[in-house]
């Protein structure tokens, strides 16, 4: 064997430890040949009559991150393509493929000799597909200890008999289907409770507990393999299971509006599959795999939710020949919500970090944030209690900017006023040293234009969060023509300690994700004009795909904040100016009503107590009457949201704002939320082909206004035929590193 | 073509459909036997003319499984060539039933049909039969599976009824039904169950509650709502109406149709098949159809099956005397009449399944039974017989007089 991914290790009682450790890894992958490894070691195992049982266990923190992406993009990709587009579409072959990975498994299970998975640190995805196959699981009792199944937020699901096992194992069938569904990361004793481990010990008699499980005798014929095993018993078939199950598919419907077909393909594998001998559900599972693999969707999920994003986590854009920058100091300057979130996130990574507001209370405020913040990431088990406790000893607030001296970088995040970002700008340029580099938090005010307060302007960059920042994984970089390489280097370094996304895109106003997302509340006052019903709108725009509707978005951004920038738009550009979204309804909302959103309990929405919120009846006053329902065409509106932010997305790259289709598809999911069945704004258009989407361009056009114009580089590409992932190809896809 | 005549129809009362029901101790063969007995003894009928038993059932499973229906011809003593077969569309099986006899009886094929329905709900409970619609994916996400008091709810919502709205129509239908049975409107119909000895085990409806009035209505929770907001399917309703903002809940049992036991059989055939057996045509059926409509709303099916009807037969409102229409819940009767702008003393004048209740594989022959006595006492001619149906359909029935 060429590469040993395993250690075996025979001790005097006949116990086989079989030790997961791949050469040159941090963290163990499945694939084939580690997979054919332990196959191969079983096999010798099981024949070797000294041996009285295995234990299976990872010489890496993590037990085993799942399975190796390549394998999957083999399966999604054909000749760098993907495979719906290919003529190899539904060849023969797929399916064998597919079947590889359980079948492997199914081998360990079905060997004879008992298996015992000792697992300590993150078990995710196919890892535990594997100890389910494993015939008893023993897990230590640590927080890192923790399972996972993050194959639906990819495009993908849980393929190589995860589901099957663990449902026709556990007692507790809704906890197991969430776990399946990827609602949450689980510890060892949660795992133990939905009978997913057996035993959970602490870390330090993992081994002993296994083998000490050995010697008492570990069934070696699983329930479903033995011989006169009853008629496989589907609990979602009847009464209250049944009841459950049509509710989880209600669910599943109520919160991705049937837009992904890996859920419909996940959830009836699983019905369809508990009624079958188990052999025949692997199957069934490996059919349904097959289907999913030759659809759009996931191509376009897998690749950017997964591929173009690692790339871009590992430094894809990241300047060539610049040294590693380590940032230990951070002054934010402001302790509102992006300040403190900022604040957080940078301390979590063992940062330390000063906050600065302009009186003592208000930098306090800041802090109790973060504590709020550190609470809920303990609370979905992002963190733990000590873990905690040091991150908040790390941010120090205050009001005296003397304490940025030490700061390797300074990011501002104070109100979106030119006024008062050129003040802090320039009394913090007092205090930093030469080399530091000082960011603004901008959203939407050109980075050459705030660098001119700043001394060194090459020292000068934009880094620019999304809200909530604790949780948002993308951070949007801006460099003007001023900023130099290293500037840009130290903002990567910076999110990439922050293990955030980063994308880097040329200066100009509202950058890319911004002047994005405007086209989509743009497009719904459009529709508010057009005479439709504002809740016609909201529903359309949830059933885009888009996370909220455009009032809801309206309202959670706050409706003054959005006047802000459409005012200090109007100061900088003058005549040129002509906002998106409608300058008289942001005025007559905010000036005239007083309705700033969703922090003053009214906007677009009227807010309740309980979190309850209806429609402000109201808007009809301003921008009605509207006609009826029936006028308007569902799937129309939800296309006019999808194609208007497509469009500016392929004006964007047109301009060259932004030079990397990869990050124009990953920062349009993880910056905003854009319908993320469709791989982000470009993918929704090479998924639909650059013609058949010029065409719709021209019939939006033709029905509801020149907006809809295709641009020039669209227009170029019909005529070539050509898609963005030809054409802008960073590199052959499949050579690119996972 | 040969023309459907209805001779006869019987209906046993509805016991409350609980364990504590007055027929709970009947098993549901011998409940639709019992109708079978009474059209035998009623009409002094030749059982060797019957060609074949349909009954509507839509829990066909454990004792009311395998064919119901011939069952029923065994223990009832019908002749042995009199075949038996179970229908199943949901709450309309039982005119279903009718429908497909009537078909068979025009199209020359059969002479004489009873077509029914049975269905012991207090033995085999609703929905115990399963089925794809709800839990496999395949089938509950393209349908947009909910259940049917969301759907009724949604109805409500959408067409703009209130709980005022629905609470009166309930107090209506328990008011008229009651002064049926004072007035003794459906006594010629109505048999009573008996038990082995011949002792009378329910000689009455016993779900009606007759002193219900807005008040007592009023205090009772909607019985949709946990499920519509916990369980998701109030987001599947909007995703399906989208011009909806939210779903108001208003439906609970006492503006829904009750739950009870109960069979219904009505005697189909042809005039010379009748002229064989001594028997005198009461009715004919004219025209008849079914329709699969909007499956969110469910319940709406009777306004789309009453339109194509009408296309097909080439009928107006006009041309209609009565009209029956299950009341499987409040909304449904409301939004038809709203469709049609119909006056409501032609709609379930003496009550409905609100009242009654609605033993779901028998119902519709019951407001076949219902309606033709009616048009009887009136002296009127024509009626419209429909049913709303899960998974969203409609069937419809036209009958005249003769």
């Amino acid at each position: 064997m060429s590469q040993e991914y395993f250690t075996l290790d025979i001790d005097d009682d006949g116990h086989a430890i079989l030790t997961w450790d791949t050469p040159d890894q941090p963290v163990n992958l499945l694939g084939y040949a580690a997979l054919a490894e332990l196959n191969q070691h079983v096999r010798e195992l099981s024949n070797d009559d000294r041996v009285k049982g295995i234990v299976l266990t990872s010489a890496k923190p993590s037990f085993s991150t799942g399975v190796d992406m390549a394998l999957v993009r083999e399966l999604v990709f054909v000749d760098g393509k993907p495979r719906c587009l290919s003529k190899k579409k539904n060849d023969g072959a797929l399916f064998g493929e597919v079947c590889r990975l359980s079948a492997g498994l199914r081998e360990l299970e079905t060997c004879g000799k008992p298996i015992v998975a000792a697992i300590a640190g993150a078990t995710m995805a196919s890892a535990v597909d594997l100890v389910l196959s494993c015939h008893a699981r023993i897990a230590a009792d640590t927080f890192g200890t923790r399972f996972s199944h993050p194959e639906t937020r990819v495009g993908l699901f849980p393929g190589a008999g995860a589901a099957q096992r663990l449902l026709r194992m556990t007692s507790d069938q809704q906890g197991a289907l969430d776990f399946l569904m990827g609602a949450q990361e689980i510890s060892a004793r949660e795992a133990k409770s939905l009978g997913l481990v057996d035993e959970v010990v602490p870390a330090k008699r993992l081994l002993e507990a296994a083998k000490r499980r050995l010697s008492h005798g570990v069934e070696t014929l699983k329930a479903w393999d033995r011989p006169k095993a009853p008629r496989p018993f589907n609990p979602f078939m009847q009464g209250a299971g049944a009841a459950m199950w049509a509710s989880l598919i209600a669910k599943q419907r109520a919160k991705f509006y049937d837009n992904y077909p890996h859920l419909r393909a996940f959830l009836s594998s699983i019905y369809e599959g508990l009624s079958l001998p188990f052999d025949q559900a692997l199957q069934n599972d490996a059919r349904w795999m097959s289907y999913l693999m030759q659809q759009a969707e996931t191509a376009s999920m897998v690749r950017t939710l997964f591929f173009s994003r690692k790339q871009l986590q590992a430094g894809a854009r990241r300047p060539s020949g610049q040294r590693h920058n380590h940032i230990k100091r951070v002054g934010i300057l402001g302790a509102g919500h992006m300040g403190a979130g900022i604040a957080f996130i940078s301390a979590k990574a063992g940062m330390r970090v000063h906050m600065l507001d302009v009186d003592q209370a208000s930098a306090d405020a800041g802090k109790a944030r973060c504590e709020a913040m550190s609470r809920e990431a303990i609370e979905r088990g992002e963190l733990s209690q000590w873990q905690m406790d040091r991150l908040l000893a790390h941010i120090e607030t205050g009001i005296d900017y003397s304490v940025l001296t030490d700061c390797d970088l300074v990011i501002e995040a104070v109100v979106e006023d030119r006024k008062v970002k050129r003040l802090v700008t320039e009394k913090a340029a007092k205090h930093m040293k030469p080399r530091a580099t000082f960011a603004s938090d901008t959203s939407t005010l050109p980075i050459a234009s705030l660098s001119t307060y700043f001394p060194r302007p090459k020292n000068f960059v934009g880094l620019h969060f999304f809200t909530p920042a604790d949780q948002m994984q993308l951070v949007e970089i801006v460099r003007s023509k001023e900023t130099s390489p290293k500037t840009l280097s130290v903002a990567m370094d910076f999110v990439s300690a922050i293990e955030r996304t980063p994308i880097v895109v040329e200066d100009g106003r509202a950058f890319y994700t911004s002047r994005v997302i405007m086209t989509y509340a743009g497009e719904a006052a459009h529709m508010l004009r057009d005479g439709v019903p504002p809740t016609l709108i909201e529903n359309a725009g949830k059933a885009s795909g888009m996370p909220m509707g455009p009032f809801q978005l309206a309202d959670e951004v706050a409706l003054d904040h959005a006047l802000n920038i459409a005012k200090a738009a109007r100061q900088d550009l003058g005549k040129r100016f002509s906002s998106i979204i409608p300058h008289e309804l942001l005025e007559e909302m905010v000036v005239n009503r007083k309705r700033l959103g969703k922090k003053c309990g009214k906007g677009f929405y009227d807010y309740g107590e309980n979190g309850e919120r209806r429609l402000w009846s109201g808007i009809a006053d301003i921008c009605g009457p509207f006609r009826p329902a029936e006028d308007f065409d569902f799937e129309e509106l939800k296309q006019r949201f999808l194609v208007i932010q497509s469009l500016e997305t392929a004006r964007v790259i047109e301009e060259k704002r932004v030079t990397d289709i990869r990050e124009a598809d990953v920062g349009s999911i993880l910056g905003y939320g854009f319908a993320p069945f469709t791989g982000g704004t470009v993918s929704y258009i090479d998924a639909m082909g650059t013609p058949a989407f010029a065409d719709l361009c021209k019939t939006l056009q033709k029905r509801w206004g020149d907006r809809f114009k295709p641009t020039r580089l669209l227009r170029e590409m019909v005529r070539r035929d050509e898609r963005f992932y030809e054409r802008f190809a960073q590199q052959d896809f499949a050579d690119q590193p996972v | 073509m040969a023309h459907a005549y209805i001779f006869d129809h019987v209906r046993t009362p509805r016991g409350r459909g609980k364990p504590d029901g007055s027929l709970h101790s009947v098993p549901s063969v011998e409940l639709a036997a019992q109708v079978l007995r009474q059209l035998r003894q009623r009409n002094s009928l030749d059982t060797a003319l019957v060609d074949d038993v349909i009954l509507g059932c839509v829990d066909p499973i454990g004792e009311a499984g395998g064919d119901v229906a011939r069952a029923a011809t065994f223990s009832a003593g019908y002749a042995r060539s009199v075949a038996g077969v179970q229908v199943n569309r949901f709450c309309a099986s039982g005119l279903e039933a009718v429908n497909l006899a009537s078909a068979q009886v025009m199209a020359g094929q059969q002479q004489m049909i009873i077509a029914g329905g049975v269905e012991s709900m207090s033995r085999v409970g609703l929905l115990s039969s399963g089925g794809a619609w709800s839990i496999d994916p395949r089938v509950a996400i393209p349908s947009f599976f909910m259940p049917q008091g969301v759907s009724a709810d949604l109805i409500a919502t959408k067409y703009g009824f209130s709980r005022e709205d629905v609470d009166a129509y309930a107090v209506s239908s328990q008011k008229r039904a009651a002064k049926a049975w004072e007035n003794g409107y459906f006594k010629n119909s109505v048999f009573p169950v008996v038990d082995v000895t011949g002792q009378t085990l329910l000689d009455q409806d016993e779900h009606m509650r007759p002193q219900t009035t807005m008040d007592t209505l009023s205090g009772l929770r909607p019985a949709f709502e946990r499920m519509g907001v916990e369980g998701g399917f109030d987001a599947v309703a909007i995703q399906a109406h989208p011009e909806l903002e939210m779903i108001s809940h208003v439906h609970h049992a006492g503006n829904a149709s009750g739950i009870v036991d109960g069979a219904a059989g009505v005697l189909i055939g042809s005039r010379i098949a009748g002229r064989k057996a001594g028997l005198t045509p009461r009715a004919r059926i004219r025209s008849f159809s079914s329709i699969g409509s909007d499956p969110s709303l469910m319940l709406t099916g009777p306004v789309d099956v009453t339109q194509k009807l009408f296309e097909h037969a080439g009928l107006t409102w006009s041309d209609i005397d009565l009209i029956e229409i299950n009341e499987a819940f409040s909304s449904v009767v409301l939004r038809y009449m709203q469709a049609f702008d119909l006056d409501p003393e032609t709609v379930n004048v003496n009550g409905g399944a609100i009242a009654m209740g609605h033993p779901v594989g028998a119902t519709g022959a019951m407001l076949v039974g219902t309606v033709l006595d009616e048009l009887e006492r009136r002296d009127l001619s024509t009626a419209l017989v429909t049913l709303c149906v899960g998974a969203g359909m409609g069937t419809a029935t036209f009958i005249e007089r003769v």
